[in-house]
């Protein structure tokens, strides 16, 4: 506001009802308007007449009043001297004509350009083309073409383009969408001074959105704590603390901390105890938030080390079978995910959903080949199992690297799993780490379905169990472990469709999170599906936790040493089996 | 025969593999050395010094090779982390190396190597004092891995981790050294690792002679690893490690201490593992934390496997055989390497389990 002063503004509003438009009476109303302003405005009235007329003069051709006012306004934008560029600026957006967003968006774009013959301004569709490609602002209709040389390029400094994305802003908060609005809010009080000050009173009197509403507010008393009334700043402290904003936080800050030599900004004792009592108020919220926040990002670790570790948990806990090929089959599904986006380019969003199918599939094919191929002649010998099967693993990676070359590949991220959900201003969930968290949690209970409900889990088990009585009763055992081993794989090649949402996609991909899922499993518990879940899920948040103390690798390295240590501890894990099947 | 093997170290009488290996490692290196040396370089015969580099980082393999199979072959504790031992050899032996370089560096520091100045050390962390001194680091290249073995086969062993829980925290093990060494602010020069030696106790490294000297140091720790191992595996204790091997509980209840058999087997294979690190960083230059990887140390068990384990000189030719196959492979077909030693893995587990010695030694029982 300061840095403003003197500037014309207060003529173009006028201006603005002279053209009886409606949307922007509200800025006039003398209630809302707080007192500096109207100071400002009483002399304003025949000078303001005197460069309308002006303007009108400007622009004899156009017969609507309007329109004319528009064009005088845009033709000030031509001209050389930033002031007037400004001011013009201003009377475009006062005028609310329908021309005015495009007109300033494209101004802002640098997509504005003034023809050298006449001072004529258009906005072009691109900067860069010749011939240029003209648009008409007043009505928004194309107006042809013209050569490049002919017309010159309106430029903008730093202080225009900060207005210009206000103006912008306070087109916004008229939109229908709330996002939007919140947006605009947000952008208005980046640029805060009278008239938007003004803007956002008026808006918080229609706006019926909470959110939208506590976000205007708290910005209003962000810009109250500077008012000259003790009372007002008061008031302002009492608002701003239930906010989570840092602008408020940082301002409450300001004033209950002493400076260097000991003196306080603030100086009204009442004010400035409020102020801290609100701040460590906000601190405390701030501080439940962030831990919320790590909570959040340990559960979404640990879900993707669930969902690495839970096939192998089927095939090494169900099966006793060490599968070192295991992370290969994740990779795999996870090209599956790439493969299905190359084939359906168009259905971005659609192809990840019918990649889970496939992937396990593709997956769970390959792995009852190994099962059939190589695995069943050496049951009963894990430590061969371990070297045949990471044989298998090289091969599966040279595979891939001759087919999609050793690069990674980019796999998109589709529309509804981008952005993230703001619950406040302090606490947001990124929705791809959201999605993950319920996907394995939807997996995790799928299997335990089949395993505990189904005649396959049944004989799975029975089988795990005790192999010479469940061929006894009539179980396929030879069937049965290709099956398991086929779910297990399977269930890999899911969670690599789900890995690449997060993680690059390239040959190596598997290799990463073979030693972790080792350690969730024999951590849970081997044999123990539901000690896999929460083994996986605590790790996650132990090593959320240690990452700002230690910095990642280095939490990451630590949480191996303890599991190292917890191993020799307790060699069967966090929920060791019990009963009869812990003798083997 | 039978006079000759008189004159034969004990643990060697018996060992024909290990006549035959000892045989042939003589002759490599007398005919390595008068073919590098004697032979100019013109001739058609002459051995060049990279063959010479190579021939000595195989015989150092192998002597890892010998140590995975000393606790793998004879007392069943497959270590998926042993390369993480001869990583640890390597770089104290790589430490004594930069400190020789002194002010010879690209920076000139007298007292930090390059990497340190780089990274804005002001002084030597402590853990490298001392490294200046060849004895010390010699020391270290014995005690650091050994040490290292001791600690942690003291708690895997007393609470009887074993199987596939050892070979998996094994493998965590070296997993969490290769993500440590990749810091920065660990103080070993990071992902770059250490690297531009220039000589070792005053003869540069660049010299062939010393190339050769080196390999034959390589051949001689191998000959020594080997018979000290032969040694222990033919000594009464080497018949309580078998037992361990084929039956632990059993051993057990008899009355024997399985965890101190496994635990001094253990560290004295990390040691040599040590021992055989510490002759590679020489002749190959460099010493980075990739040495690390857990694929490494599953690649050592394969050299193992195929040569044939729970025989010493089958680690021997199985460390040599794959090397030698990998050098051939990733020089002519470098994208068919890989399926070469993934059938290898499946195929010698499925068709091979007692390796290619195996197959030698069936041979001889039939005729």
């Amino acid at each position: 506001m300061p840095e403003d002063g003197g500037r014309p503004g207060v003529w173009e509003r006028w201006a603005g009802r002279c053209s009886g438009r409606p949307a922007i009476e509200g800025l006039l109303d003398p209630k809302l308007l707080n007192k500096k302003t109207r100071q400002m405005r009483s002399p304003t009235p025949i000078l303001m007449l005197l460069v309308l007329t002006l303007a009108t003069l400007l622009a004899p051709r156009l017969a609507l009043a309007d329109d004319a006012a528009f064009t005088a306004a845009a033709a000030q934008l031509g001209t050389d001297d930033f002031a007037t560029k400004e001011e013009g600026v201003r009377k475009v957006l006062e005028l609310r004509h329908a021309g005015s967003k495009p007109l300033l968006a494209a101004l802002l774009d640098g997509r504005v350009f003034v023809r050298t013959a006449d001072q004529h301004v258009f906005i072009v569709t691109s900067a860069d083309a010749d011939p240029l490609e003209l648009i008409e602002p007043v009505t928004q209709k194309s107006a042809g073409t013209g050569k490049s040389e002919d017309f010159s390029k309106i430029t903008t400094n730093n202080r225009l383009r900060k207005t210009l994305r206000g103006a912008i802003a306070s087109f916004d908060l008229a939109d229908s969408d709330p996002k939007v609005r919140s947006a605009s809010v947000k952008e208005l009080l980046r640029t805060l001074d009278e008239d938007t000050i003004a803007l956002l009173r008026e808006q918080l009197t229609k706006e019926k959105v909470p959110r939208v509403r506590a976000e205007i507010e708290a910005g209003l008393a962000v810009a109250d704590l500077q008012s000259p009334d003790a009372k007002t700043r008061l008031m302002a402290v009492k608002t701003l603390e239930n906010s989570l904003n840092s602008d408020a936080y940082n301002a409450l800050a300001s004033m209950a901390t002493p400076a260097a030599d000991g003196s306080y900004t603030e100086s009204d004792l009442d004010v400035r105890n409020a102020a801290g009592a609100a701040m460590r108020k906000i601190q405390g919220k701030r501080s439940l938030y962030a831990g919320l926040e790590t909570l959040f990002f340990g559960l979404s670790l640990g879900s993707v080390l669930v969902l690495a570790a839970i096939g192998l948990a089927i095939t090494f806990g169900v099966m006793g079978v060490i599968n070192m090929a295991h992370g290969e089959l994740m990779m795999l599904g996870a090209y599956c995910a790439y493969v299905m986006q190359l084939l359906m380019p168009n259905h971005i969003g659609a192809s990840i959903i019918v990649a889970i199918p496939v992937a396990f599939v593709v997956s769970g094919l390959v792995g009852i080949l190994i099962e059939r191929g190589i695995v069943r002649f050496l049951y009963g010998r894990p430590l061969e199992t371990l070297l045949a099967t990471f044989g298998v693993s090289l091969i599966l990676q040279q595979v891939v690297r001759d087919i999609f070359t050793a690069n990674n590949r980019p796999v998109e991220t589709p529309q509804w799993m981008s952005g993230s959900l703001e619950i406040n201003e302090a606490f947001s969930i990124t929705y791809n780490r959201l999605y993950v968290v319920i996907f394995t949690l939807a997996v995790f209970f799928l299997i335990q379905l089949i395993l505990k409900k189904t005649t396959l889990g049944l004989k799975v088990r029975a089988v795990a169990q005790n192999r010479p009585m469940a061929r006894a009763m009539g179980v396929r055992a030879e069937w049965i472990d290709a099956l398991t081993f086929g779910l297990g794989s399977g269930i890999a090649g899911v969670a690599g469709v789900a890995l690449s949402q997060l993680t690059n996609v390239g040959p190596n991909l598997g290799q990463q999170y073979i030693v972790d899922s080792f350690m969730v499993v024999v951590f849970g518990g081997v044999g123990n599906l539901w000690g896999t879940l929460i083994g996986g899920m605590s790790l996650g948040v132990v090593n959320k936790i240690l990452e700002p103390y230690s910095g990642a690798v280095l939490a990451k390295i630590l949480v191996l040493v303890f599991l190292i240590l917890f191993i020799q501890r307790k060699p069967r894990g966090l929920f060791p089996q019990k009963g009869r099947a812990a003798e083997n | 025969m039978g006079h000759i093997e008189q004159f034969l170290p004990r643990p060697l009488r018996g060992d024909t593999g290990g006549q035959v290996m000892f045989a042939v490692l003589i002759f490599t290196v007398v005919l390595v050395a008068l073919l590098n040396l004697a032979v100019p370089a013109s001739s058609s015969l002459h051995l060049s010094t990279y063959a010479v580099t190579l021939i000595g980082k195989y015989l150092t393999y192998a002597l890892l090779a010998v140590a995975v199979d000393l606790v793998w072959g004879y007392c069943g504790i497959l270590s998926l982390g042993h390369a993480a031992f001869f990583a640890l050899g390597g770089y104290a032996m790589g430490m004594y190396l930069m400190r020789q370089i002194g002010a010879r560096g690209v920076y000139g520091n007298p007292e930090l190597p390059d990497f340190m100045v780089f990274l804005n050390y002001k002084e030597l962390p402590w853990f490298w004092h001392g490294f200046d001194m060849f004895w010390f680091a010699m020391l270290m290249v014995i005690l650091v891995p050994g040490v290292l073995a001791f600690v942690f086969g003291w708690f895997a062993f007393r609470s009887r981790v074993t199987g596939v829980y050892l070979s998996i925290i094994t493998q965590a093990l070296t997993y969490a050294l290769l993500l440590a060494f990749f810091r920065n602010d660990m103080g070993f020069g990071g992902n770059n690792g250490l690297t531009d030696f220039k000589d070792l106790l005053g003869f540069p490294l660049q010299r062939d002679g010393m190339r050769v000297i080196l390999m034959a140091i390589s051949a001689l720790a191998l000959a020594l690893g080997y018979l000290a191992c032969r040694y222990i595996v033919t000594s009464r204790a080497g018949r309580v490690v078998e037992a361990v091997r084929d039956a632990e509980s059993r051993t057990r209840f008899i009355g024997y201490s399985v965890e101190s058999y496994k635990l001094w087997l253990f560290v004295f294979s990390a040691v040599l593992a040590g021992i055989a690190g510490a002759l590679y960083v020489p002749q190959v230059g460099i010493i980075n934390p990739s040495e690390f990887s857990p694929i490494n140390s599953i690649e050592v068990v394969i050299w193992v496997a195929v040569g044939g384990r729970g025989v010493l000189y089958g680690a021997v030719a199985g460390a040599i055989l794959v090397n030698y196959a990998k050098t051939v492979f990733t020089g002519a077909l470098p994208e068919f390497w890989l399926y070469a030693l993934g059938a290898l893995f499946a195929l010698v587990t499925l068709f091979l389990p007692r390796g290619v010695v195996g197959l030698w030694r069936a041979k001889r029982v039939e005729a």
